[in-house]
């Protein structure tokens, strides 16, 4: 049986920040229990002794050193902003603090 | 706003046992960001030190900071930790307009350090240890400012302006397991466990480690309990104390209001609270349950990190004497007593006074001049001691013009004011303004006779066996000499003019 319900899917919307309509709620929930069913099959093929994927690229350790490289002017950093002022990003106000 | 009813800090502690737990961020003073090669640098003109990186702008690779990785095991390595041979980077996704990705790069099930403890010594020499849970790597977010409405405060605000100079700054996050048993020291300790933290960054170089500009960031956590019971009680975290008074502050300021809540027989509501360090109090912020859905999963574009015993070692014998440690070893090389001991750390002078001591001046000469002159200097222009621009060079070489009798200690203070205003060094100033001491003892003579024919009575006594009268003598030579004798030399000479046994 799927492990994703339609409650579970109108959470994950909301936290993502998509507003979803019943319609869609009722459809995406459905398609996503088929998936999830597809993944499971994955997991009953993986024993226990198959660590957890973490990135499916065999690299490890891709690092730089620490050297000052490309940097944008402040026209360029606010180009694409909708709004600016004083040289800063201008966003609306948001009361709910992270 | 509702002003929280709150109990004695005494009566808490009599019915309640506080847990507490901490979470501190380090920014890491790493010439570049985390994930960018943008410059990290404070106070900057606002978006002048962002690239697309840190923009979150679509299609970037980020590519991680190999010293920030290895500034994260020394921390770790000082931690008594142990460090990941594997671990991974995730993404913790939220919607807020510091980080423009919407998700922060951060660690989750696999911290680079784990496992740790470091002892912390009240100042009555009392050693609570203090277990580590974690040490992770993540990435600071941009600085919000609140236009409109109360000034700077998020509440009513209009609009917000948004600086990414510190998005993508490499933060090293330290997790405590829960603290019990601390009592009514809990306060006391909270601030001390945040002192011992930034002591231990700054000493590792990893981080400039000045809580005013935000480079070590304490969130408290404090939960309350009866005594005798196991479970812990629900915990508030307060964020973003950035003081140590305030971390003391805000510490019992939560203990005092939970045992009131607690008492009213109402339950603690799990939330974060703001510290207000006009009020020294706190406010409710969000309700926080312990499953925040962050949505963490592993960050796609980073590879795992992998160290090897051989890179970990490499790193350990780099490790400076541990702070604690070299604090104990100095107060004793220099016989200070505790109290003379703490001033000094509290003034920030235990470098200046090691190099002084390590040029050749005595610890008790080294302490005099820093905690003295230097100190009631720098009070008077409003900086460190050790910014003032003494050098331990300069008080080594006033001490040795001292020790030579070129001068004395009211000439070497002229001679500091002379060095402050760039006149050279100790005895280019001497030489300058004419400050060495009148070694002529025919000069001083001339005084001599001259002080002593003003004050015949005086001169009398001293013939008369009353030697402790000389000091009249001597404080009149030294006028006339305006402070350039050598006191020691005038009382000689003057006993000897009146044929009297020093």
């Amino acid at each position: 049986m799927a492990a994703i319900n339609r409650d579970d899917v109108a959470h994950l919307a909301q936290l993502a920040h998509i507003e979803m309509n019943d319609e869609e709620l009722d459809r995406m929930a459905t398609e996503l229990a088929v998936i999830v069913d597809s993944v499971k099959s994955v997991s009953e093929a993986a024993g226990a002794d198959v660590p957890a994927t973490s990135h499916p690229i065999p690299l490890t350790n891709v690092m730089r050193e620490d050297v000052v490289g490309h940097v944008l002017t402040v026209e360029e950093a606010l180009s694409g902003a909708p709004d600016a002022a004083d040289g800063r990003f201008k966003v609306p106000a948001i009361l709910e603090e992270s | 706003m509702s002003v929280d009813t709150i109990l004695s800090f005494e009566e808490a502690m009599e019915k309640y046992d506080p847990v507490l737990g901490f979470e501190v961020h380090v920014e890491l003073n790493t010439k570049t960001k985390m994930f960018s090669s943008a410059p990290n640098v404070f106070g900057d003109e606002p978006n002048s030190n962002v690239n697309e990186v840190c923009l979150g702008l679509p299609g970037v690779l980020p590519v991680v900071n190999k010293k920030a990785v290895e500034s994260s095991i020394l921390i770790g390595l000082a931690l008594n930790c142990k460090i990941a041979e594997h671990c991974t980077f995730a993404r913790k996704q939220y919607f807020y307009p510091d980080t423009p990705k919407n998700f922060q790069t951060s660690q989750y099930e696999d911290p680079i350090c784990y496992d740790g403890w470091i002892d912390i010594e009240l100042e009555d020499g009392t050693v609570f240890r203090v277990e580590i849970e974690r040490a992770h790597m993540e990435e600071d977010a941009g600085k919000l400012t609140h236009m409109g409405g109360a000034t700077g405060r998020i509440q009513g605000a209009d609009f917000s302006l948004v600086d990414y100079n510190r998005s993508g700054v490499p933060l090293v996050e330290i997790v405590t397991k829960p603290i019990e048993g601390a009592g009514s020291r809990a306060p006391e300790l909270a601030k001390a466990y945040v002192a011992a933290i930034r002591e231990i960054v700054k000493n590792l170089g990893v981080s400039d480690a000045k809580m005013e500009r935000g480079n070590v960031r304490c969130d408290a956590n404090v939960s309350l309990r009866p005594y005798g019971q196991e479970k812990f009680g629900t915990r508030t975290e307060t964020k973003n104390v950035n003081s140590l008074r305030a971390v003391e502050n805000a510490v019992k300021f939560e203990i005092q209001r939970h045992a009131a809540v607690l008492d009213s027989g109402v339950l603690i509501t799990q939330e974060t609270r703001h510290w207000h360090e006009d009020t020294k109090s706190t406010t409710s912020g969000r309700p926080k349950s312990d499953a925040d859905d962050y949505r963490y999963f592993p960050e796609p574009d980073l590879v795992p990190i992998v160290t090897s015993a051989a890179w970990v070692e490499e790193l350990r014998a780099t490790l400076p004497e541990p702070p604690a440690e070299r604090r104990k070893r100095l107060q004793a090389d220099w016989g200070y007593s505790d109290l003379e001991f703490r001033d000094v750390v509290n003034a920030g002078l235990m470098d200046q006074i090691e190099e002084t001591v390590a040029a050749g001046a005595t610890a008790a000469a080294a302490r005099k001049w820093w905690m003295g002159e230097i100190a009631r200097r720098a009070k008077l222009a409003d900086v460190d001691p050790a910014e003032l621009g003494v050098t331990p060079a300069v008080v080594v070489e006033i001490e040795k013009l001292i020790a030579a009798g070129s001068i004395n200690d009211k000439l070497a203070r002229k001679v500091l004011d002379g060095v402050l205003e760039g006149e050279g060094t100790p005895a280019e100033v001497v030489a300058k303004r004419g400050l060495a001491v009148v070694s002529d003892d025919g000069a001083l003579q001339t005084a001599i006779d001259e002080a002593l024919a003003a004050q015949p009575d005086v001169a009398d006594k001293i013939r008369g066996g009353k030697v402790q009268a000389v000091g009249a003598i001597v404080g009149g030579v030294m006028k006339v000499t305006r402070g350039q004798a050598d006191a020691a030399r005038v009382r000689e000479l003057i006993l000897k003019t009146l044929g009297v046994e020093g």
